[in-house]
């Protein structure tokens, strides 16, 4: 099966509605598909990233420690907006480290966020192969 | 008596906020509750709003939607206070009607 580019665009909070929650699970797995699978988090979308969510008293799930598998899985490649940061009062800080270990560099742990320019992301959505959006 | 607003959406996905504190009267009180947390944290495009209508309104921001949320009180403007699903209830009762901007 010939390797494609996805690239799953998430924008919206994560505990108010499902998105977030299904977008993750899609996201893992697609990755057991072994394609070539980049995040991006835009708009309301960087607060699923958020350091130290508890939802206990809320009595719903808390998928948010689920992200740090994705580096597991071979998802290395996320990208979280700058702009969408600033408008919200956050910094890299605010989120949650995302590390994955390289194979290629005697599995050196790595950071997987990429704060992006606007510019910058929209490069990355030029090119993809194919675009999901949740 | 007067009016307990309540706003569950972000700042940033839709105008409820906006609504809300534009149609809210001076006496009437406003609760964060769901994404409309997003709301209390500082340092925001959305926080001049915020503490703008705090010398109006008393404004409140449920603590388990905090949590969940990752927010910590100490990033949240000054002067919200915060309530547990007790308080919310007593808040309903102590207002003559919820008006809940969804």
């Amino acid at each position: 099966m010939a390797t494609k580019k996805f690239l799953y665009i998430n924008r919206k909070a994560p505990h108010g509605s499902i998105y977030a929650q299904e977008s993750l699970e899609v996201v893992l797995i697609a990755a057991a598909f072994e394609q070539d699978v980049s995040l991006a988090f835009v708009d309301d979308g960087v607060y699923q990233l958020m350091q130290n969510q508890d939802t206990a008293a809320l009595g719903s799930k808390n998928f948010s420690p689920t992200y740090r598998a994705l580096g597991d899985y071979e998802v290395n490649k996320i990208y979280v907006e700058q702009e969408s940061l600033e408008l919200r009062g956050l910094a890299k800080d605010d989120l949650m480290p995302l590390v994955y270990e390289d194979e290629d560099d005697d599995w050196a742990e790595k950071d997987s966020i990429h704060v992006v320019s606007s510019a910058e992301l929209a490069e990355i959505i030029e090119q993809q192969d194919v675009i999901l959006n949740f | 008596m007067s009016v307990l607003h309540i706003v569950n959406k972000s700042p940033y996905d839709r105008y409820s906020l906006d609504t809300c504190l534009r149609l809210a009267r001076p006496d009437s009180a406003v609760l964060l509750i769901e994404d409309g947390i997003y709301a209390a944290l500082k340092n925001a495009a959305a926080s001049e709003r915020v503490q703008q209508a705090l010398e109006n309104h008393q404004i409140y921001a449920l603590e388990p939607d905090l949590q969940a949320r990752g927010i910590n009180p100490d990033n949240m403007i000054d002067g919200i206070s915060l309530v547990d699903y007790d308080g919310f209830v007593k808040l309903t009762t102590d207002y003559d009607k919820s008006q809940s901007w969804l």
